[in-house]
């Protein structure tokens, strides 16, 4: 596994998400500056990691997908490989077009940081496969922007198509109500694309990889990435 | 030229920001106000000097960045033509 983890100006989740896919494939990414216009050659997973790329200026990632770097991401994804953006990473591929909606304002207007479980809502991707289909996780999310909407139309596709990745519910695993942290149409936390190559997401998995930090319910996804093809 | 990008949350798009506010404009006893909608506002000085084409390029601007035609809509004022 050939990992591009991108660094735009703001990014702040980066050498967390390098850990997490170096613990998972002993391999460490390679650190690519948005600036740059080529992936390295071999790259099969590029990741867009957390932060505030921009100083999340304009809207959330409106201004990092417009980086030159994000026409090769473009590419790489329609060639069907790897792209795993996480929370101001999903807010990039939804304002480069790479995944549709647009994540607004938290309902209830506050930056929400704290543990959160998570509904696997199927386990036959290149990113879910070491979990179990139904299995409930606890990660963590910090975000202020998370509120995952999209047209009737779109909402219907997604739904449709099964290209909902995970779903914010209660320890029980029950979906929704309370447990809706920011307000998501449909309690989406995470969408895959139409060919599920890529899969933006708001809670930080790469964050829960080892016991001593709090838990091992992230690991799994970068298993799954690092088993994969 | 001068031109000036008025974007707005499209109408049925929930405006939480809108709402806070809303709701802090009656608490100050303003009553009467019925809603508030929280948009952006880009004055921008173009080198451009046919309204036309000043128009063309900013729509080109807005849908390309200034506004997510997701959940927004955009307005463009020509405010000068020199």
């Amino acid at each position: 596994m050939n990992a591009a983890v991108i660094l735009f100006p703001g990014s702040n989740r980066e050498k967390d998400v390098c850990r997490a896919l170096e613990h998972a494939s002993g391999k460490a990414p390679r650190l690519i500056w948005h600036g740059e216009d080529t992936l390295p050659p071999g790259t099969d997973l590029v990741v867009l990691p957390g932060g505030f790329s921009y100083g999340d200026y304009l809207r959330c990632g409106a201004m990092a997908a417009h980086s030159p770097i994000m026409r090769a991401v473009a590419e790489h994804a329609a060639r069907g490989g790897l792209v795993l953006g996480i929370c101001n990473g999903f807010q990039i591929l939804v304002e480069s077009g790479l995944l549709p909606g647009i994540l607004m304002r938290n309902a209830d207007l506050r930056f929400i940081c704290r543990m959160q479980h998570l509904s696997v809502e199927r386990a036959d991707t290149p990113f879910t496969a070491q979990y179990k289909a139904g299995q409930v996780i606890k990660v963590a999310i910090a975000h202020g922007e998370g509120n995952y909407v999209t047209d009737d139309h779109t909402l219907a596709r997604l739904e449709g198509d099964g290209r909902i990745a995970f779903r914010y519910c209660d320890a029980r695993g029950q979906i929704g109500g309370a447990a809706n942290p920011n307000g998501s149409l449909n309690d989406i936390a995470g969408i895959y694309s139409d060919k599920f190559n890529v899969l933006g997401l708001m809670p930080h998995p790469e964050n829960l990889i080892e016991p001593i930090i709090g838990g091992t319910d992230g690991l799994p996804l970068f298993q799954s990435l690092s088993q994969y093809g | 030229m001068k031109a000036r990008v008025t974007v707005t949350l499209r109408k049925g798009i929930l405006d939480p920001q809108g709402k806070a506010i809303e709701g802090a404009l009656l608490a100050q006893g303003l009553h009467g106000i019925e809603s508030v909608r929280q948009g952006k506002i880009f004055d921008i000085e173009l080198s451009e000097t046919l309204v036309g084409a000043a128009e063309e390029l900013l729509e080109e601007a807005c849908r390309k960045l200034l506004a997510n035609q997701v959940v927004e809509d955009f307005r463009i004022e020509i405010l000068t033509d020199r």
